[in-house]
């Protein structure tokens, strides 16, 4: 008995696509709504997972899990207040050693100039670091050489330009050996940097000229604050448990009794790479949203289409009730039929998807990341939506009375 | 004569309910035996339909017994009636009724799929089928490429391809000329001797019922006279 009903279900299954081919255009306004549903859902997820790949990618890109030590407390300062005092340089010899599980740790101080060579101007952001920054970011060269211990300690006036700058200041040429001017200073270039493309925010990493830290302070920003300590951490180690001891020594160094808030912010890469993949998570579960409508919108289409074809073929019902057709039979007939129509549907979505997501990601620049998963599940979901949506039609064909099924003009 | 096939016994029909309640049969007594050919006679309205419709076990009787090979089968429900007229009934009916579109040889393999019969032995005895009604030459063709009385052999093809004990036809030269109506009626002859199928057949025309053995004369929902044949 299994067997015929597996043969059954494999007959009603060609009888479907047959009575799906006799209407092509018909079936095919129908099963729009799965197609548009399933499409927009499997090209926003597909995007999605490629923009998180992405983050993904250049937080392992930078080697270590990178923790970045801020002033201030959250990203936007609050209005009034005093502004939290900057870190000082001992400040980072002690985390360096004191700190376990800690790879590289580097200063940052920054100051916005324009840079000019020969004629051409660029206004850029001037990083003054060391090579610890570097090392922290894995961050390679392409030409030329990286500090020396000596022009570090010395705070010579020497840079390493990115990209970006080189590209802009130095059309085909190398700009390895040349002197750049740096707003009211100048400085040698001993090398430059390999491009890093977008940061996570959507910021030009490569649009930077980086100098020794101590250069920077004294020549630029007049001063000893460091804006920002870079600290690369030992993936061995958990990147939140370093997190805590530098926030301990830090409250100890900054003064901040028990009950107080830190007044500096330490961001974890790993973190960040999180958030941005939980944004892209809520705009796939937005566009999700939309797409759910359009495939309720298109299961109420393919119930539709559904009754109007159990009524055209009434008299055909009644004649595979009266040939000795139970109900449950003709009822799986029709339920079959809508369920192909929505597989087709849901089959054309996803084809769609994949050309559209391959060159929707070409365009954004995020790599193409087919997941099985997500076609199955959605190919999955619209069978579903065949089932639930065919299955009242399904039931009224089974219910007819087979005596008035074959008198019906 | 052997035991009667088919006994109903006081079989009544009602449709509708209270004011608009009508009473197409009143009490049909009738036996059929295993092998007969019987036709049913009778003015428009005397409830031949409905006594061809409750022997087909497309419809139950309001009250009264019906007894198939000595079952009584009056109280069955849906699912069981559709089995029983899978296994031991076939229908011919006036307007043919073939699925449209759909190949001859596919309407005869039809009741044999809801048989689970396989592909093979489908189309084996489907043609077999074809065979009995000479159409084997047009097996491929559709209902719209076929005449009333190709078509109506088709029809009849498909009703004996499962080896039906009985063959039900209500008025089924009903749509053909009297040329066509004769070739049906000695197909279903031919059917009756050859394959002992019992046949019931509605009928208006005297000419047609001259064919059966048997044939049962309904008046106002009941059963007038019955003539037999001598054997
Ligand atoms: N489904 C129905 N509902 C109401 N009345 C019916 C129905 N079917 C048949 N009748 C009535 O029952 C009577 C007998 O009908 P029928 O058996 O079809 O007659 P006939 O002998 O012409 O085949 C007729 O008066 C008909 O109008
Ligand atoms: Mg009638």
């Amino acid at each position: 008995m299994r067997g015929a009903g597996t043969r059954l279900l494999a007959t009603t299954a060609l009888l479907a696509i047959r009575a799906i081919r006799r209407h092509v255009l018909r079936s095919f306004l129908t099963v729009l709504g799965i197609v548009i549903g399933v499409f927009a859902v499997v090209t926003m997820v597909t995007l999605g997972k490629g923009a998180t790949q992405s983050v993904h990618d250049q937080v392992s890109g930078l080697g270590a899990n990178l923790l970045t030590v801020l002033p201030g407390n959250g990203p936007g300062r609050g209005g009034g207040g005093e502004a939290p005092p900057p870190f000082k340089p001992e400040d980072v010899t002690a985390i360096r050693g004191q700190i376990g599980g800690v790879t590289a740790v580097a200063a940052q101080a920054q100051a916005s100039e324009t840079a000019v060579y020969n004629a051409a101007n660029w206004s850029t952001t001037v990083n003054g670091t060391s090579d610890a920054y570097l090392d922290a970011q894995n961050w390679k060269l392409t030409a030329g050489r990286r500090f020396s211990a000596d022009e570090e300690e010395s705070g010579k006036s020497v840079c390493l330009v990115g990209s970006t700058v080189a590209r802009n200041l130095y059309p085909g040429q190398q700009p390895v050996g040349t002197t750049l001017r740096l707003g009211s200073i100048s400085c040698t270039v001993i090398g430059v940097l390999a491009t890093r493309g977008q940061g996570g925010f959507g910021q030009d990493n490569d649009d930077t000229v980086i100098m020794p830290i101590k250069a920077v302070q004294r020549r630029l920003t007049g001063s000893r604050d460091i804006r920002a300590i870079v600290v690369a951490a030992d993936p061995a180690y958990d990147s939140a448990a370093i997190q805590l001891s530098i926030a301990e020594l830090l409250r100890q160094r900054r003064n901040i009794q028990g009950g107080k808030l830190d007044d500096f912010t330490i961001f974890d890469s790993r973190q960040i790479a999180d958030t941005l993949s939980g944004v892209t998570g809520v705009l796939t579960a937005i566009v999700s949203a939309v797409a759910a409508i359009s495939l309720l919108v298109g299961g109420i289409g393919i119930m539709n289409i559904m009754l109007v074809s159990v009524t055209e073929r009434t008299r055909e019902i009644g004649i595979r009730l009266a040939i000795g057709a139970v109900g449950r039979e003709v009822m799986l007939q029709f339920l079959v039929e809508a369920v192909v129509l929505s597989c087709i549907g849901g089959l054309i979505g996803l084809v769609l998807a994949f050309f559209a997501s391959l060159g929707l990601s070409a365009m954004l620049g995020v790599p193409f990341v087919f997941d099985p998963l997500t076609n199955i599940i959605a190919f999955a979901f619209s069978g579903l939506i065949g089932v639930v949506f065919g299955y009242f039609p399904a039931r009224r064909a089974a219910s007819l009375n087979p005596i008035d099924a074959l008198r019906h003009e | 004569m052997s035991e009667p096939l088919i006994r109903l016994r006081g079989v009544t029909k009602q449709f509708g309910e209270g004011e608009a309640a009508f009473r197409a049969l009143k009490g049909v007594d009738l036996d059929i035996a295993a092998g007969d050919f019987m036709a049913v006679m009778g003015p428009s309205g005397s409830g031949k339909s409905t006594t061809m419709n409750i022997l087909g076990c497309l419809d139950v009787p309001s009250s009264g017994a019906y007894l198939f090979r000595d079952h009584h089968v009056e109280h069955l429900g849906r699912d069981q009636r559709a089995l029983l007229r899978r296994r031991y009934l076939g229908f011919v009916f006036q307007g043919f009724n073939l699925l449209a579109r759909t190949s001859a040889l596919e309407n005869v393999e039809l009741p044999l799929l809801y048989r689970g019969e396989d592909k093979r032995r489908r189309h084996e005895m489907a043609m077999v089928a074809l065979e009995k009604v000479g159409l084997v030459p047009w097996a491929r063709h559709t209902p719209a490429e076929l005449s009333g009385g190709q078509q109506q052999r088709v029809a009849i093809a498909r009703a004996i391809v499962t080896h039906p004990d009985v063959l039900l036809a209500d008025e089924p030269t009903g749509n053909l000329d009297s040329e066509r109506s004769v070739e049906i009626m000695e197909l279903l002859t031919d059917l009756n001797r050859t394959s002992g199928i019992t046949v019931l057949m509605v009928t208006h025309e005297p000419e047609m019922a001259a064919y059966a053995r048997t044939i049962v004369h309904f008046r106002d929902g009941l059963v007038e006279s019955i003539e037999r044949k001598p054997a």
